[in-house]
């Protein structure tokens, strides 16, 4: 067995359990130089990551190949950490109004981190599981972490329901396939994969499999959850569910659909199509009301987490690809905005648009980052999110010529982005030239959450000016895949 | 480098200088700005001056600099002009240093605005010298983006808001409607390259099958229909001119709307012949909704915006029939009239600017008698509006003249052959010489004619040499075209021709009964 290949893993949780001994030692108005440990660690983590895990060129497995480290695990797990790291800054500054238990919050986002990066090497269901049951528990208590607040316990009460919910149809789905197939490792199940598609029990299995999946990115049906938690949760966290979670599931999407079962993939692409577009019109179209920033986060959410289906629904490595760049942007775009959201919420007690007026004579820098993560998220040049939604936009089109539904779905994309532009410019409107704010005293940005927001504003510039490296390490990242 | 990239360049680098300029700092960034659209029109006019003598690059084009961008999906930096782009470019930025002088009237916020302007003027001259699709969409989005936020914050009047929201919306779908065109353009082409020039060749040598052509071209069409407010497309246009600041109106309605009928010349029919001999009729017929519809539109206008407004909706349309006709003669016209319209539609804007500034206020009704009161704006509009109706000496009658005598010899084939073009070219001459003559002629008597309304008899006219310059720049360039239109046609006229000679070429009989434009009535 190969442990080395569970480096950054193994490092995440050894290093969680120091901290909880630590805690016993350390005085409190220091703990928060934890959460700054803990972010230097996962940096740490990251660079290895980003460079390929020094060097692998195979892909390596462990415990009895239920652990894969591939290109497309490698590229998600530098994700994961480049999120990590943001999401710590975050909370090492926020630590003092998070309460009691300061480093309970670093561990839990932690273990949180060590369970994406699980995901992205999950190579059987039995690890699959347990690994997105470390992610959802440990979102349990980061939702709510903040017990004093109403909102916060609602969300983590929503959270643990809903998750518990598509936890149970995971758990179940994935005892159909194994009663249909006798097996758990993707392996034998791909070996296996042409004849198992046409099996009625593994289908079932898979649907349910699918939707547990589908709760994590945030989609229709299982879309529900998501205004609500976004609002009431810390703002940290939910910045790491809007990425990190999202991209937990979407790693196993891509492995199951792209790499394990193409063939049920192809066969269900009306069912993905349909999934996609409902979630892009659900998700832009009630944004368009919302006043509050965290909660249109969550309706964007749903819309994004559409468009990342959109990709997987053309069932093609440009496709899979278009959606690991896709993430990247939204990676950097999203955290801006919480940051942004985070230090608004904090420093003005609201996060309602109406507190939102005469941010940019309070602070430049927190207006113009925010502005910047929007009209990103609205996909204009020369910014991120605009190269990725042309290439979702190319893959999907590239399917058209053989199945014209995709030019319906091209066209509900669309839709989706128009609408986007309103609520998205809503924001800007608040920002810049809505209703002029009595209140102009200058906000205080931390020098580290001022580091933070710069390097998220120059990610979203550089991936929208030069995605040339990133394109290709996605590309490369989905190369192995059957599709 | 070559010259065009340092026109694109110029304006960008201003954008991000400008972003560490303190906003207390008005008289500098007011002059960085002017100087550098001073310095981009004239590279731009060297451009003009040594296109004959400049060596040729690929494809024939000019000034030419590739630099590989995302090498595996077939984009690249690339630069070029040849004579359809070189005239918009020289007008863009003339009309962009035009645009530049006349924001004195903006006092708020004036470093975001400055920044924005330079980035909508280096979007727009990037998007006419970009000869790869993919930066060509690029540099017209970051151009559109600006003019959103622009009429949001410094627009006019009760309903900018609606009309930032509705211009969005409506531009935004057309440049998404028309990207899917283009990406299917790219994914049929069999080279898988964003390269023009590759494109032409590989097309021209291996045709996309006539069936795809079909479907790929209405995507473009309608696309950049709506971007360039092709009726009934064209509602966004009146409304959101009318609310815009006056340089964000000269540079949308001069420069930026001509993207899509540069964009549809350029790509949609030369790489897509089949398609456009398939859909060109119901181009014809649409165009003559602007033409007269929207003339007869501007007629009932009381608000001079709207009427400036609704004139180029209806300008726009000749741009459209030049296109249609598929000869030479009408295709060179359909580029002058869009750069002389470019020169027009800008000092229209620049003018009812200095009048709203006077007494915020466009209703014709309560103005008059204007011409004494301010001698300068008034000659000016009433030469421009003179231009409107297509009189002999401006740009716009060399236009129109070379689309309707382009269009007598047009053979394009409409309702299996029953309606000669020919029916075309008269109603639009019609609209042209009657419709605009009504509504121009009108509005100059109601504005500058009889007693001075009320509300105006405090307003100043433009003194000294400063405040004139951008109205007489607009003028003279409107002038010089029309005096000498060989200036531009010399090189207009290869170009066009070979477009033209592209859509010839395309062999194949195209099946008349399953063409979708000739089942339209």
């Amino acid at each position: 067995m190969n442990l080395s290949l569970l480096g950054p893993e193994v490092v995440l949780v050894l290093f969680g359990l120091a901290l909880l001994l630590l805690e016993g030692v350390v005085p409190g108005p220091r703990r928060r130089l934890m959460g700054y440990a803990s972010a230097a660690i996962v940096a740490v983590l990251f660079l290895y990551a980003a460079s390929g895990h020094a060097g692998l060129t195979e892909p390596g497995y462990a415990f009895g190949r239920m652990f894969v480290l591939d290109g497309l695990a490698i590229f998600f797990k530098a994700l994961f950490l480049c999120a990590g790291v943001f999401v710590l800054l975050l909370a090492a500054d926020m630590g003092d109004r998070l309460g009691s238990g300061v480093t309970e919050y670093f561990v839990l986002t932690l273990f949180a981190l060590a369970g994406m990066l699980l995901a992205a090497s999950a190579n059987n269901f039995a690890v699959m599981y347990v690994a997105l049951e470390l992610i959802t528990v440990a979102f349990y208590v980061l939702t709510s972490y903040q017990r004093s607040r109403v909102a916060s316990l609602e969300a983590g009460v929503k959270y643990l329901i809903l998750g518990a919910l598509s936890s149970a149809f995971m758990v179940y789905g994935i005892a159909l396939c194994f009663g249909a197939s006798g097996t758990m490792q993707f392996d034998e199940l791909a070996a296996n994969s042409a004849a198992l598609a046409e099996s009625r029990l593994f289908q079932a299995g898979m649907l349910m499999v699918l939707g547990g999946l589908a709760f994590k990115v945030a989609v229709f049906p299982f879309q529900i959850w998501a205004p609500d938690v976004y609002e009431g949760a810390p703002a940290p966290t939910t910045a790491f569910l809007a990425i990190g979670s999202k991209a937990a599931g979407v790693v196993l999407l891509v492995r199951l659909l792209g790499g394990v079962i193409p063939e049920l993939g192809l066969k269900w692409e009306p069912l993905l199509m349909s999934v996609a577009g409902i979630s892009i019109l659900f998700g832009s179209l009630c944004a368009i009301p919302q006043r509050s920033l965290k909660r249109l986060m969550g309706y964007s959410s749903i819309a994004n987490g559409g468009f990342v289906v959109v990709g997987l629904a053309a069932m093609s490595k440009a496709g899979s690809a278009a959606v690991l760049y896709y993430l990247a942007g939204y990676l950097f775009t999203v955290l801006t905005a919480f940051l942004v959201v985070a230090v608004v919420v904090e420093r003005l007690g609201t996060d309602d648009f109406s507190g939102l007026a005469g941010l940019h004579q309070r602070s430049p820098l927190l207006a113009g980052a925010l502005a910047v993560s929007m009209v990103s998220l609205a996909g204009v040049p020369p910014l991120a999110g605009f190269f990725g939604k042309f290439l979702v936009l190319k893959a999907l089109v590239e399917q058209g010529a053989a199945l014209p539904a995709y030019y319906a779905l091209g066209g509900v994309a669309i839709l989706g982005v128009v609408i986007s532009f309103w609520y998205y410019f809503g924001v800007l409107r608040a920002i810049y030239w809505g209703h002029e704010s009595a209140d102009v005293t200058p906000v205080v940005v931390p020098p580290v959450l001022r580091v933070a927001l710069v390097t998220g504003i120059v990610g979203v510039i550089y991936l929208g000016i030069f995605p040339q490296k990133v394109w290709d390490a996605a590309v490369a990242a989905v190369a192995l895949l059957k599709i | 480098m070559s010259p065009l990239t340092w026109i694109l360049a110029l304006p960008l680098m201003a954008a991000a200088g400008l972003c560490f300029v303190p906003r207390s700092y008005k008289v500098v960034l007011r002059t960085v700005s002017v100087v550098v659209t001073a310095v981009v029109a004239w590279i731009a006019l060297d451009l003009l001056v040594g296109f004959a003598a400049a060596p040729v690059g690929r494809g024939g084009y000019r000034y030419v600099q590739q630099i590989p961008w995302v090498e595996s999906l077939g984009i690249s930096f690339f630069v070029g002009v040849d004579g359809i782009n070189l005239g918009l470019i020289v007008m863009g930025a003339i009309v962009a240093f035009a645009a530049a002088c006349v924001s004195w009237e903006i006092e708020e916020r004036t470093k975001e605005y400055y920044v924005l302007l330079m980035l909508m003027t280096g979007g727009i001259l990037g998007a006419f010298a970009s000869l790869d699709i993919f930066f060509l969409y690029f540099f017209h989005e970051l151009a559109l983006v600006p003019t959103f936020i622009m009429i949001g914050v410094w627009g006019r009047g009760d309903r900018r808001q609606s009309a930032a929201f509705q211009i969005t919306l409506y531009l935004t779908l057309g440049a998404l409607v028309a990207l899917i065109g283009l990406i299917a353009l790219y994914l049929q082409s069999g080279v898988r390259t964003f390269d023009l020039v590759t494109l032409t060749e590989h097309l021209s040598a291996n045709p996309i099958p006539a069936a795809r052509q079909h479907f790929i071209f209405p995507w473009l069409m309608f696309g950049l229909g709506i971007l360039v407010s092709l009726w009934p497309f064209h509602t966004w246009a009146p409304l959101g001119y009318g609310a815009a600041p006056t340089a964000t109106a000269m540079l949308h309605a001069g420069v930026l709307k001509k993207f899509g009928l540069y964009a549809l010349l350029k790509i949609a029919v030369p790489l897509l012949p089949e398609g456009a001999k398939a859909w060109l009729p119901m181009l014809a017929w649409l165009c003559l909704g602007n033409i007269l519809y929207c003339g007869w539109v501007a007629m009932r206008q009381r608000d001079l915006n709207q009427l400036i407004g609704n004139s180029s909706v209806a300008h726009v349309g000749f741009v459209f029939l030049g296109i249609a006709s598929l000869t030479t003669l009408g295709v060179t016209g359909a580029v002058m009239v869009m750069v002389a319209h470019g020169f027009l539609a800008a000092l229209s804007f620049a003018l009812s600017g200095w009048l709203y500034g006077q007494t915020r206020s466009l209703d014709m009704d309560r103005m008059g008698g204007l011409l004494k009161q301010m001698p300068f704006i008034g000659t000016v509009m009433v030469m421009a509006m003179m231009a409107g109706c297509g009189l002999p000496g401006f740009g716009n009658f060399v236009g129109e003249m070379l689309v309707l005598f382009g269009g007598w010899k047009s053979d394009l084939v409409i309702c299996g052959g029953w309606i000669s073009f020919r029916w075309f070219v008269a109603a639009a001459a019609w609209g042209a010489l009657i419709v605009a003559a009504v509504y121009m002629l009108r509005a100059i008597r109601s504005m500058f004619h009889g007693a001075i309304g009320e509300s105006w008899r405090d307003s100043k006219d433009a003194l000294g040499a400063w405040r004139r310059m951008p109205y007489l720049v607009l003028l003279v360039s409107l002038l010089a075209v029309g005096v000498a239109p060989r200036l531009l046609t010399d090189h207009i006229e290869p170009s066009a021709r070979s477009i033209v000679d592209a859509v010839a070429r395309s062999r194949s009989v195209p099946n008349l009964a399953a063409a979708p434009g000739n089942s339209i009535p």
